[in-house]
C-alpha cells in the first residue's frame, strides 16, 4: 500500500499550478490582477503543509522518493524562494500585460520539479524532476515576448541544458550499468561490495559534468551570465537561488550517499572544480558593468563557496551547505528585488545607473547594501556566519590551503560588491531624477530580507541547531 | 555473437557523433539533432545493460521510456524558441545569436 499522504506537499503544489493555469485561461484579462495574490497565499499555505511533515523520515515506493528532514528543509527553502519571487514579480508581470496565469503556473511547476529533485531517491525520479524544472525555466527565461535578448537567453539555455542533460544521462546510464540499480542507497551498497570499477569512474565523471552545469560551477558556467542577463529579473533571482539550491541538494545526496564509498576518488575532482569556481567566478565578476551579469558571476562564486562543504565531506559541511543556501536565498532575492524595480523604472541594468540611488530610494539602497555585504560575508550579517561554518568545515578536514583561497576570494568579492555600493551612496543622481516608487509587494519582500539577514547574523544559534540536526540525520559521520 | 560490448561501443560512438554534431553545427536545429543522438546513445546503453545484466528486471527499459518522453517535451520547447528567434532575426545560426556577451 503506497502511502500517498507523504506526497502532500507535492500534490498541493501540483494542484496550485493547475488552478493558476485554469484561472489564467478562464478569468478575463481585465480582472486577472489577483492571480499573483492567489499564488502568494497558496505558497504560504503549502509552506504550512511542509511544516506538518517536520520530523518525518520515510520513503515512498521502496525508496524511490524520500521524505526526510534533508528534503523537507530544501522544500521549505524552495517555497521561501518562490514566495519572494511572486512578491517581486507581481508588478513586473502586471506591467508586461500578458500571461498572468501562465507565468505563475510555470513558476509553480518549476518549484514542483525542484521539489521532486530534492526528494528523489533514485535516478529516474531525479531526472524527471530535473527536466520538469528545466523546461519550465526555459519558458520563463524566454517570457519577455518583445525582447529579443530574452528569446536568445531562452534558446541558449535550452540548447546548453539539453546538452548537459544528455551528458548527465550518459553518466547515469553508466552508473546504472556498473551497479545494476538506480536506487541511491542500493548503489552505495553495491559499490561498497565491489569497489571502484572503470565503468563507474567514467560514469561518475560524466555525472559530475552534468551536475557542474546545473550548479554553474566553472568550467561549466558559460551559460549562466547570458541566461541571467536575458531572463526577466525576478526569474533570474529565482533561478540563481532555487534552481541552484535544488541542484546542490541532489548533488550532495548523489555524491555523499550513493557514491560515498568512493569519496577519495571524487573529492579530487570536486576540489579542482571548487578552486576553479572560486577563483574564476569572483575574478570575472570585477569587470562587469551590468548588475545582472555581475550578480551572475557572483552566484558562480557562491557556488564555489557551497562546494567547499562537499569537499569537507562531513556533518558540519552538510550543515554549512544548508545554512549558506538558505541565507543566499534572502540575500540574492533582496538584491534581485532591487534590480527588478530599478531596471523597470530606469530601463537599464547598468551599474552606473545606480548613481545616487540612496537619494531616489533610501529603502532600496539600504537593502541592496545589506544584501551585497551579506553575500560578501561581512559581520554582523548572516552571510558571515554561513561562510564561517563553510571555512570551519574545510579546515576541520585539514584543507587549510583551500580555506585560504576561499578567504582570499571572499575579499575579492567585497571589492566588486562595494563598486555597486559606491555608485549608490557616493554617486550623485542625474539632474532632475525623480524618486523611484517601490511597489508595496516588493517593499514587503525587501523588508523581510533585511530583517532575516540582520537577525540571523546577530543571533544564528536556533538556526544553526536546526541545520545541524538535519545534517546529523542525513549524514551521521 | 553480439555481446553487451558491441552495444556499449555503439552507444559510445553514437554519443561521440552526437556531441561532435552538437558543438560543431551552426544551425540550431542541427544542434538539436546532435543532442537527440546523444540521448539515443543513452537509451541504447540503458536497454543493453538491462537486457544483459538484469534480464528479469525492467528498470532500464522504464528509464528509457522516460528519457524518450522527456526528450520529446524538451524538443517541443526548443523548436518553438528556434521559430521565435528566426522570426526576430531571420536566422537560426547559433553563431549569429550573440547579442548577449560581455
Amino acid at each position: 500500500m503506497a502511502e500517498y499522504y507523504l506526497l502532500g506537499v507535492e500534490i498541493a503544489t501540483a494542484l496550485l499550478g493547475l488552478i493558476l493555469l485554469v484561472m489564467g485561461l478562464l478569468v478575463p484579462k481585465t480582472h486577472n490582477k489577483g492571480i499573483a495574490n492567489i499564488a502568494i497565499i497558496g505558497f504560504i499555505a503549502i509552506f504550512g503543509v511542509n511544516f506538518l511533515y517536520a520530523g518525518t523520515n520515510a520513503s515512498f515506493l521502496n525508496g524511490m522518493y524520500l521524505i526526510d528532514p534533508f528534503s523537507l528543509f530544501f522544500k521549505g527553502l524552495l517555497l521561501i524562494a518562490v514566495f519572494f519571487t511572486c512578491l517581486i514579480s507581481k508588478d513586473y508581470i502586471l506591467e508586461q500585460g500578458y500571461g498572468q496565469g501562465e507565468y505563475y503556473s510555470l513558476v509553480t511547476f518549476a518549484t514542483l520539479g525542484m521539489m521532486i529533485m530534492v526528494s528523489a531517491g533514485d535516478l529516474i525520479t531525479f531526472y524527471l524532476g530535473l527536466e520538469l524544472n528545466t523546461i519550465a525555466f526555459v519558458i520563463l527565461v524566454a517570457f519577455r515576448k518583445n525582447c529579443a535578448k530574452s528569446t536568445e537567453a531562452g534558446i541558449k539555455y535550452v540548447l546548453l541544458s539539453a546538452m548537459s542533460s544528455a551528458v548527465l544521462l550518459y553518466g547515469l546510464s553508466l552508473v546504472y550499468g556498473a551497479t545494476k540499480s538506480v536506487l541511491l542507497t542500493e548503489i552505495a551498497k553495491i559499490i561498497n561490495q565491489q569497489g571502484i570499477q572503470p565503468l563507474l569512474l567514467i560514469g561518475m565523471i560524466f555525472t559530475l559534468a552534468g551536475f557542474g552545469f546545473k550548479v554553474s560551477a566553472v568550467p561549466f558556467h558559460m551559460w549562466s551570465p547570458d541566461v541571467y542577463e536575458g531572463a526577466p529579473t525576478p526569474i533570474t533571482g529565482f533561478m540563481s537561488v532555487a534552481s541552484k539550491a535544488a541542484a546542490f541538494a541532489i548533488f550532495v545526496r548523489f555524491f555523499m550517499i550513493a557514491l560515498a564509498p568512493v569519496q577519495e576518488t571524487w573529492v579530487i575532482v570536486i576540489t579542482a572544480l571548487t578552486v576553479l569556481t572560486l577563483v574564476l567566478g569572483n575574478l570575472v565578476a570585477i569587470p562587469q558593468t551590468n548588475i545582472k551579469r555581475m550578480l551572475a558571476y557572483s552566484s558562480v562564486g557562491q557556488a564555489g563557496f557551497i562546494l567547499l562543504g562537499m569537499v569537507a565531506f562531513s556533518k558540519l559541511g552538510v550543515a554549512a551547505i544548508m545554512f549558506h543556501s538558505l541565507l543566499y536565498v534572502f540575500a540574492n532575492m533582496g538584491a534581485f528585488g532591487v534590480a527588478t524595480v530599478v531596471g523597470k523604472s530606469i530601463g537599464s541594468d547598468q551599474i552606473k545607473d545606480y548613481q545616487g540611488l540612496w537619494k531616489r530610494s533610501p529603502l532600496m539602497a539600504a537593502v541592496m547594501l545589506i544584501c551585497l555585504l551579506s553575500l560578501a560575508g561581512i559581520p554582523p550579517l548572516a552571510g558571515f556566519v554561513s561562510k564561517f561554518y563553510l571555512f570551519t568545515a574545510v579546515i576541520e578536514q585539514g584543507h587549510i590551503w583551500l580555506a585560504f583561497i576561499a578567504i582570499g576570494m571572499s575579499m575579492v568579492s567585497v571589492y566588486y560588491y562595494l563598486i555597486v555600493a559606491k555608485a549608490m551612496y557616493l554617486g550623485q543622481p542625474e539632474e532632475g531624477a525623480e524618486p523611484i516608487k517601490v511597489p508595496g509587494s516588493v517593499q514587503l519582500a525587501l523588508a523581510l530580507c533585511l530583517i532575516v539577514l540582520v537577525f540571523f547574523g546577530v543571533y544564528p544559534t536556533p538556526f544553526t541547531n536546526l541545520v545541524l540536526d538535519v545534517a546529523t540525520a542525513f549524514f551521521p559521520f | 555473437m553480439i555481446t553487451i560490448y558491441h552495444y556499449l561501443l555503439l552507444g559510445a560512438v553514437l554519443f561521440s557523433i552526437g556531441l561532435y554534431g552538437a558543438v560543431s553545427k551552426k544551425n540550431a536545429i542541427a544542434v538539436l539533432m546532435g543532442i537527440e543522438l546523444m540521448l539515443n546513445s543513452v537509451n541504447i546503453n540503458l536497454v543493453a545493460f538491462n537486457r544483459f545484466l538484469t534480464p528479469d528486471a525492467v528498470t532500464g527499459f522504464i528509464f528509457t521510456i522516460f528519457v524518450i518522453v522527456v526528450a520529446a517535451a524538451e524538443v517541443a520547447v526548443a523548436l518553438a524558441l528556434v521559430v521565435k528567434v528566426y522570426r526576430e532575426r531571420l536566422t537560426s545560426n547559433v553563431d549569429e545569436i550573440d547579442w548577449l556577451k560581455w
